[in-house]
């Protein structure tokens, strides 16, 4: 019997390797209690005996079950003693963009061109990736996806990342415009004989002048007839009406303050910071104009031979302990690597950061700095059901281990193509003893 | 310094009339020039050593025929009296490139790399250019010439500067004289180079140790070619075998260069001399060790313009503490002993030359070694102080004329002899007027100072109210301007000959007009030797570090004792972990494990509540090195990263404080076979000989798939393109390399060849691969190759399909050593798995972890932990991934890998279970020496930040002096990879 129940597993998962990959969750239709898990709300707290309802794909009630009495609704699913979060969310990221870095058939990241605000994402975004699907087992289930190249690469969009195709993958659509500043250091171009150096860039202050003079002409046109569309200046119309927000790509001190000037300068009201290597210099000038930085993952090197070799575990912390708004993006990790994103936020845990605070960096204060936080972030009633239960510690790799994932309230697969091939192999050796 | 006024001087050479005896003469009648030049009452420099106070020298015909004191001076002389002045040999350059053009680069504009060689008849690699002849080429550069003169040089060694074996140089004397006169020399040294020509596109050799391995082959080569074993004729091998007893000069350009190229000239027996890079001072009993003599520049590095504060953020303290101590570089030299000449090279001007001769004096040179350094050593290390370098009876006449000491900033050079040859640069005639005068202006009597420079002097008054302006010299007048409290008072005085009083006028700013006399008081003194001594105190020279940027120490580390107290111990042995142990460390080994251990004087770590491990091993990496890929050919055995280990990698440190105490640098994967490795201890501080693994077993890395097919970078002319080509190209060279081992072993005579040797090596077991690798179909193709020829496979590294023939590879014996997680990076890993690591385990394999990455290095036990998330491994398998397993797989796990008595101790102490995210290091040690400490590692966070505003400071007082300096700008340091070509 047990044999056959074996066959009957390896056909299906041999079978299922006909499809690419696993298949979406289904509506939720039954009301779910999720009973005596430690919850960790993502705003701080934690509820170590909790009752979480969700409904309509909806957290109906997330309350202290050894306090409140509450009635249980629908399927009760015990969880005792394991932990429950709100779903990650991973910030610039290339998911569905890109499937192989080192083919380039299958990259669709970048455009060509200086200026492309009127580039949107999202239709570019393969719901279907293999590596999307790899990230829904360590509980990354939010992605913004961003385009890359020229100085503005266009819109990013917010997904979640259990879908048929990019429609119903849509989170937020278009949230935001990503330009990348200038630097203010260059390196020499070693391929025509130059020094391979760092120095200043001497053209720094006409690149500036060059953004500025785009910015200024959008609003010229937009404040025109428009007799003659132009696609990207009207792309543009939503940064200055502050429907969208100016995600700045700049990692020095220098040039964060002249961006935030920049943006003060044209009235941008939501301005993110991504990259902010060098922020931790001027944290109480970003906390005083409430700029908030989606700082570079911590799993990456420090850029310079004379910083603490633990400078980049700890740069979330040195922030948050000023003040600032901080989540983590992994726009310079490789697409695969944004399931380590509950790692990075571990790391600075052990750099001394209130575990739940790190919590925060990938969850709470993510959906925050991506407008998000009314419906993601946290365990709290009225926001999306898009949770997970860890039978450990999910921020620690040796712990992180899911049993249950909801997007919305839909129940999603934590399959993968490589859990297949897992099962399969170690099958193929088991069977042989 | 001056430098636009020297620029504009005019030059004045008399050529003598040289004929050349057996030429005809067409343009008047034919004579001989046979008058004698003599020079009288000078201070004659024989050398640095030997000094005449009151001498005379006789030349003719471009050479000195007598020196001395009293000297009998030829009734037919042109007499020049030197009275007060100074006569000094002239400089020579013997790395000099002078009236020789650097071809042009080659613009292949091809899509592929070039494998092939261009030339016929010569050696089979391009870049191995013996036959040529700086002398060929040799065009007299008039221009450049001149400006050497003006600085006091009077003969160079040149050469052409291009290729790694590079020909043979010349010595040329600076006069225009056609070649017949101005080539001293055209038959004593070769050049060497770690740079290939520029006139071939010549793939190999792409890295330094390719370099390293082409230049033994090629002296293999010529040995063979010598007993007449070729049956072809090669004109480069030729022409090595001609220049073999030449006097070799290497462009090693830094310390670390000069220590490995000494490394290949002992095991051929040949001591070459070096051009040194400035940096020598910071390891400087090794270059003293290294025996060979050096050509150092004196380019000392300017202070950085960090007024903007925020480029200063990118300064590096390694940059700062360059600019600090390099001008002690020559003094170190002269104080350990070492041969040295100094070199024009790496400055952008002759001009520069005294400014930084002076800096590297007031940096504790002696001024006499200075001037051996650029007169009688150069022509010693160039086998020619027979001929220059020192003023002596039948040595030509090169010489200098100065107003003084040479090396004082005042000093002028008025000529420069080179062969007999005048050449004027400032006249003789020029009266020194420096010293103190009566003063008398608007009836304010005062004292006048003249110091500064003969043809420029600046001028004092001694009075509050009176004050010089300006002050001009020319043509035997002064004309000054004297500030009078806020009146103009112009004055002119007349030079006198013979008279040292000076006369003159003074016209006063409301019409007045005096007669002024200017009374003799004495003359300007030059102290030298006082001033010295004192400028050396005065500077804030900061101790050399090990190594010499942040986080060095101040020595190197050595081993103590050192008793663990109370901790958590992973053995990796079959005790498991165990609690509340004491572990006892002495003379570098583990010497006891147990409860309650005393031992005397050791140091007492208490580890409550810690956890004791053996330090992380990472099968995989490729930090800690100048190069990783030869990827000029499609095999490369012959290349091995040992000999371009760069210890000075901060990324060493950065793995110690992951704690990772011992590391594989692998070769890259550019070609099927690639080079050897290189395992190391990472012993921060130590030099390169020291990191590397007492008697470490021999190891190569082979590759397979995308990288060395190249499927993805343009390149479509290297064979294999394909796997089939792979999998022949191994059965190609394993077959050759036993015929060679066949007939080597025969004992006829045979080609030594290097690749070959590394080879049969692996035929008869004595070295291990260790195989990058992805799919399924590769892996198991190599283990029949390997099968087939006898030998076993050690280890796969990356083999992210190995869980697809977990079963083949444990029956092969083969081992694995993987990345926890990655995929998706290419075609070829698209099925990787984060479980494969699991599976191979299950299936019997001996699996590691590792990292082929500098920055997750330093955190393999997380990956390590991340094989308990994938595939479920109990904790104590999953720490062996990183430890124990890859001991084993490097065979070293007799010595490392377990926390076992007799073992090295290598052991890290963690803050919590290493497996936990939140798990820090806080002890690194290595041999029972502490290389990383948590808090030592914050005291030195400490210590750069007080440095960095200390070196800032400093520099933003040069800069506020007037100094000179330079825009900020950060070394780049390529962060290698696998692929990096």
């Amino acid at each position: 019997m047990k044999n056959i129940f074996k066959l009957i597993m390896l056909i299906a998962v041999t079978s299922s390797q006909l499809f690419a990959q696993q298949t979406p969750g289904n509506i939720q239709k039954e009301a779910i209690t999720l009973l005596g898990g430690i919850a960790h709300i993502g705003n701080g707290t934690i509820i170590k005996n909790s009752a979480i309802i969700l409904e309509d794909g909806i957290i109906k009630a997330c309350v202290d079950a050894s306090r409140s009495k509450i009635a249980y609704k629908g399927e009760i699913i015990d969880i005792k003693g394991q932990h429950v979060y709100p779903g990650f969310i991973a910030a610039n990221t290339s998911l569905g963009l890109v499937e192989v870095d080192a083919v380039r058939a299958s990259d669709d990241q970048q455009e060509i061109g200086e200026n492309n605000p009127n580039i949107n994402s999202l239709i570019a975004y393969n719901a279907e990736s293999k590596v999307v699907e790899s990230m829904r087992p360590n509980g990354v289930l939010i992605a913004q996806i961003s385009p890359g190249g020229g100085r503005i690469s266009g819109s990013s969009s917010i997904v979640q990342l259990d879908a048929w195709n990019w429609e119903d993958a849509a989170i937020k659509k278009n949230d935001g415009i990503h330009l990348n500043w200038p630097n203010s250091f260059t390196r020499g171009r070693w391929w025509l004989g130059e020094s391979r150096a760092y120095k200043q860039n001497p053209k720094y202050s006409e690149e500036i002048e060059n953004v500025s003079s785009y910015f200024r002409e959008s609003i010229a046109y937009l404040s025109g007839k428009k007799e003659t569309k132009n696609l990207a200046f009207e792309a543009m119309s939503s940064l200055f009406n502050n429907k969208q927000t100016l995600f700045i790509h700049v990692e020095d001190e220098k040039g964060i303050i002249d961006a935030v000037n920049f943006s003060k300068n044209f009235n941008i009201d939501k301005l993110v910071i991504i990259g902010g290597y060098q922020a931790h210099l001027i944290s109480e000038f970003l906390s005083k104009n409430n700029v908030p930085v989606l700082i570079q993952h911590t799993h990456s090197l420090p850029n310079f031979e004379d910083e603490d070799y633990d400078f980049t575990f700890k740069n979330p912390k040195v922030l948050i302990d000023a003040g600032v708004l901080v989540g983590i993006h992994t726009g310079d990790a490789s697409n695969f690597q944004t399931r380590n994103l509950p790692f990075y936020a571990g790391q600075v845990a052990a750099q001394g950061l209130d575990k739940e605070l790190a919590l925060q960096l990938i969850t709470n204060n993510t959906a925050k700095i991506l407008g998000i936080d009314k419906r993601l972030g946290t365990l709290e009633v009225g926001k999306d059901a898009t949770l997970f239960v860890s039978k450990g510690d999910a921020l620690d790799m040796k712990t992180n281990n899911l049993t249950i994932a909801f997007i919305s309230g839909r129940k999603i697969s934590l399959e993968t193509h490589q859990t297949e091939l897992w099962k399969r192999y170690s099958n193929k050796y088991q069977s042989k003893d | 310094m001056q430098k636009q006024l020297t620029l504009l001087i005019v030059i004045l050479t008399f050529n003598s009339i040289f004929s050349q005896d057996y030429f005809p003469t067409n343009d008047g009648i034919k004579f001989d020039n046979t008058n004698y030049t003599a020079f009288i009452n000078a201070k004659i420099y024989s050398s640095h050593n030997n000094i005449i106070e009151n001498g005379s020298m006789v030349i003719k015909d471009g050479k000195i025929v007598s020196i001395g004191e009293f000297l009998e001076i030829p009734k037919n002389s042109i007499i020049f009296d030197l009275k007060g002045k100074s006569v000094y040999p002239s400089f020579i350059d013997i790395y000099s490139k002078f009236g020789v053009k650097s071809p042009k680069r080659s613009s292949s504009g091809r899509r592929s790399p070039q494998y092939n060689n261009t030339r016929m008849g010569y050696y089979w690699n391009d870049h191995i250019r013996p036959e040529q002849n700086a002398i060929e080429t040799f065009e007299y550069d008039s221009k450049k010439a001149k400006e050497l003169i003006q600085n006091g040089f009077g003969a160079v060694n040149t050469h052409l500067s291009d290729g790694i074996i590079r020909g043979k140089g010349a010595l040329i004397a600076l006069i225009n004289n056609g070649d017949s006169n101005s080539i001293i020399d055209n038959n004593s040294t070769q050049y060497l180079s770690l740079s290939k020509s520029v006139t071939s596109s010549q793939s190999y050799p792409s890295s330094m140790m390719g370099v390293f391995a082409l230049l033994k082959q090629v002296y293999y080569d010529a040995n063979w070619y010598s007993k007449g074993s070729s049956t072809t004729n090669d004109k480069s091998l030729e022409a090595l075998n001609k220049n073999k007893n030449l006097i070799q000069i290497f462009e090693a350009k830094s310390k670390i260069n000069s220590l490995r190229i000494d490394k290949i000239g002992d095991e051929f027996g040949i001591q070459y001399v070096m051009l040194g890079g400035g940096d020598e001072y910071e390891r400087i009993e090794e270059i003293k060790a290294t025996n060979a003599s050096y050509i150092l520049p004196v380019n000392f590095p300017a202070a950085y313009d960090i007024e903007d504060t925020y480029s200063a953020n990118i300064l590096q303290l390694s940059d700062m503490r360059e600019w600090n101590q390099r001008p002690t570089n020559l003094s170190q030299f002269e104080k350990n002993n070492i041969e040295f000449a100094i070199t024009l090279d790496g400055l952008k001007s002759s001009n520069n030359l005294k400014e930084n001769i002076i800096k590297a004096i007031d940096h504790g040179l002696t001024k006499g070694k200075a001037l051996e350094a650029l007169t009688s050593i150069p022509a010693k290390l160039i086998g020619r102080d027979d001929v220059i370098g020192y003023l002596k009876k039948n040595y030509l006449a090169n010489f200098l004329i100065t107003s003084g000491d040479l090396f004082d900033g005042n000093t002028l050079i008025y000529e420069n002899w080179v062969k007999g040859n005048r050449n004027v640069i400032n006249s003789m005639e020029i009266k020194d007027i420096r010293g103190k005068y009566n003063f008398t202006v608007n009836n304010k009597k005062t004292v006048l100072e003249v110091t500064g420079k003969i043809d420029k002097p600046k001028a004092k008054l001694k009075d509050s109210t009176l004050s010089v302006k300006k002050l001009s010299y020319k043509g035997g007048w002064i004309n000054m301007t004297v500030n009078d409290d806020s009146n103009f008072v112009r004055v002119n005085l007349r030079i006198n000959k013979l008279d040292d009083d000076l006369n003159g006028k003074a016209y006063y700013s409301d019409g007045r007009v005096d007669n002024i006399k200017v009374d003799f008081l004495e003359k300007h003194i030059v102290n030298d030797e006082k001033s010295e001594q004192k400028n050396v105190e005065e500077k804030n020279i900061l101790a050399v570090k090990y190594p010499n940027m942040g986080y060095g120490f101040d020595e190197v580390q050595k081993s103590q004792d050192i008793l663990i107290k109370n901790t958590t111990v992973w053995t990796n042995e079959e005790n498991g972990v165990l609690n509340n142990m004491d572990v006892l460390i002495t003379k570098g080994k583990i010497s006891k494990i147990g409860t309650n251990l005393k031992y005397r004087n050791a140091l007492i770590i208490d580890g409550t509540d810690k956890h004791l491990t053996s330090g992380i091993i990472d099968e995989h990496s490729h930090i800690a090195a100048a190069s990783i890929n030869e990827g000029g050919h499609n095999s490369s055995a012959e290349v091995t990263i040992e000999e371009v280990i760069d210890p000075e990698d901060i990324n060493i440190y950065r793995n110690l404080a992951g704690g990772v105490t011992t590391i594989q640098i692998l070769h890259g994967s550019a070609n099927p076979i690639g080079g050897r490795s290189a395992i190391i201890k990472l012993k921060w501080g130590e030099n390169a000989n020291n990191l590397i693994f007492n008697n470490s077993p021999k190891f190569i890395k082979f590759a397979l798939g995308e990288n060395v097919k190249q499927s993805n970078w343009q390149s479509y002319n290297r064979f294999p393109q394909s796997r089939m080509g792979v999998e022949q190209l191994f059965v190609d060279y394993f077959t050759r390399a036993k015929e060679y081992d066949i007939l080597k072993k025969s004992g006829k005579a045979f080609r030594k060849d290097l690749e070959l040797e590394v080879l049969a090596e692996i035929l008869n077991k004595e070295r291990f691969i260790s195989c990058h690798s992805y799919v399924q179909s590769e892996i198991n193709m190599l283990m029949k190759v390997a099968e087939k020829f006898d030998f076993n496979i050690n280890t796969f590294t990356h083999i992210l399909e190995g869980y697809k023939v977990a079963d083949k590879m444990k029956e092969h014996g083969a081992g694995a050593s993987t990345f926890s997680d990655w995929w998706a990076y290419k075609f070829e890993v698209n099925d990787a798995i984060p479980y494969n690591a699991s599976i191979l385990h299950n299936a019997g394999v001996t699996t590691a972890i590792n990292s082929d990455d500098a920055e997750m290095s330093r955190r393999l036990n997380q990956e390590a932990a991340k094989t308990i998330k994938y595939g479920g491994l109990s904790e104590e398998d999953a720490w062996k991934t990183v430890t124990l397993n890859p001991a084993k797989l490097l065979r070293i796990d007799d010595r490392v890998g377990s926390i076992k008595v007799g073992k090295d101790a290598d052991v890290v102490l963690w803050n919590q279970n290493p497996l936990s995210v939140y798990a820090l290091a806080e002890k690194t040690i290595i041999d029972g020496a502490i290389y990383f400490d948590k808090e030592r590692d914050k005291k030195l966070r400490n210590e750069i930040k007080k440095e960095r505003s200390l070196l800032i400071n400093m520099m933003m007082e040069e800069k506020n002096n007037g100094g000179n300096t330079q825009p900020v700008k950060r070394k780049f340091k390529k962060l290698l990879t696998c692929e990096s070509i």
